[in-house]
């Protein structure tokens, strides 16, 4: 991590691939209660790389980084928890109220983040697509589509920062 | 979404990481005071008899030992909150200290001074100015510690909301404090700390609806 802050890529690449297996593994013990279906279990490994991505500037380089992950893993994994909880809990009678009122899901699911990267404007999806779909890189992205590399990258972190918002949403 | 279509978004992004979080809320910090002394200074002033008192009252003396003897843990305390593996630990404690001064000194006050002049200690001169000064001051560190926050990761929003708010509480009572005339513990264990824990609730609610992430 501290060479990835540093600005080397490859080296981030490796350690956030590392970082899903073991994040797989961490989520799975942690729902073993739960029964989570495979794709539940990966949408929150998403969600908690997602949050070490956006708040590595909250890793205190002098510590181990092995606390500092497992805080964010456990917090999301709660958050989780909190999302299903609320399904399951809510007494059946009182669910007819709750279909009227228009009550929204409170859970998030594979589709919202494909709506959110579908919903992107065309530019924006253009570039997610390409880094995704062919890897390419932010500077490969920007002279295909005949931007500058700054502009490709801010759009690239404003199209991330809009996916962590829609787990956020369905939070409250 | 697949898993390693996400990590070669985040690995693109690599380059977009922000300030360090510590960094970030010194500077908030820094600025909230700033502002906060601005916004004392175009409201309010230092009394005439600063230089004089600061040297020489002990009770306006103690009036910056029990707000700054707040705001310093609580400052180190929010820079702890701010980190999603940061927790209040030890730390908290050395905020009964200010407090436990404080009984000291009211105990000390309470043998000083006859107990039918107690009632005109408490209320002092103006007991409602205090407790609006010190909300209205803590505006602007608090405003700017959120937004410092906001950048951060605390795994507990409340109590990381609950310590900006007593940061910003104990700085504006530390600056109205050079204003007030009102010198005596009895008069500081109430309306300072009405002020304070006024500050220290909005802060905690503030944290607990604006600081999830």
């Amino acid at each position: 991590m501290r060479a990835a802050i540093g600005g080397d890529e490859a080296a981030y690449r490796r350690l956030l691939t590392d970082l899903s297996r073991a994040l797989r593994a961490t989520v799975r013990r942690g729902f073993a209660g739960v029964s989570a279906r495979p794709n539940e279990v990966e949408d929150v490994v998403q969600e908690v790389m997602l949050a070490i991505h956006l708040k590595r500037h909250t890793w205190d380089q002098t510590k181990p980084i092995g606390p500092w992950i497992m805080a964010i893993a456990r917090n999301k994994m709660i958050d989780d928890l909190r999302r299903k909880g609320r399904r399951t809990e809510v007494p059946i009678d009182g669910m007819l109220e709750i279909l009227e009122a228009g009550g929204h899901e409170d859970a998030i699911h594979a589709h919202d983040v494909n709506r959110v990267l579908s919903g992107l404007n065309g530019r924006n999806r253009e570039i997610v697509q390409a880094i995704t779909l062919d890897g390419h890189s932010a500077l490969d992205v920007a002279n295909r589509l005949g931007m500058t590399e700054v502009a490709v990258r801010v759009a690239l972190h404003r199209s991330l920062k809009a996916l962590a918002e829609t787990y956020q949403e369905t939070k409250t | 979404m697949k898993t390693d279509d996400l990590i070669k978004m985040l690995a693109a992004d690599n380059a977009s990481v922000a300030p360090p979080i510590s960094r970030t809320m010194v500077l908030a910090l820094a600025a909230g005071m700033a502002l906060a002394a601005a916004h004392f200074f175009t409201v309010l002033a230092v009394r005439p008899d600063f230089s004089y008192a600061i040297t020489h009252e002990a009770r306006f003396i103690f009036k910056f030992v029990f707000t700054l003897g707040l705001a310093l843990p609580a400052g180190l305390l929010v820079l702890r909150l701010a980190r999603p593996d940061g927790t209040a630990g030890v730390w908290k404690w050395l905020l009964i200290l200010p407090l436990a001064l404080l009984a000291i000194a009211v105990g000390l006050e309470m043998q000083v001074v006859p107990a039918d002049h107690w009632r005109a200690a408490a209320m002092g001169s103006m007991p409602v100015a205090c407790m609006k000064y010190i909300p209205l001051l803590s505006l602007t560190p608090l405003l700017a510690m959120l937004i410092a926050l906001r950048a951060g990761a605390p795994s507990n929003p409340t109590a990381a909301g609950a310590a900006a708010g007593l940061v910003s509480a104990g700085i504006a009572a530390a600056l109205y404090a050079t204003f007030c005339a009102d010198d005596s513990p009895m008069f500081v264990a109430i309306w300072y700390v009405i002020g304070i824990s006024i500050v220290v609730a909005i802060g905690a609610l503030a944290g607990n609806r604006l600081l999830r992430w």
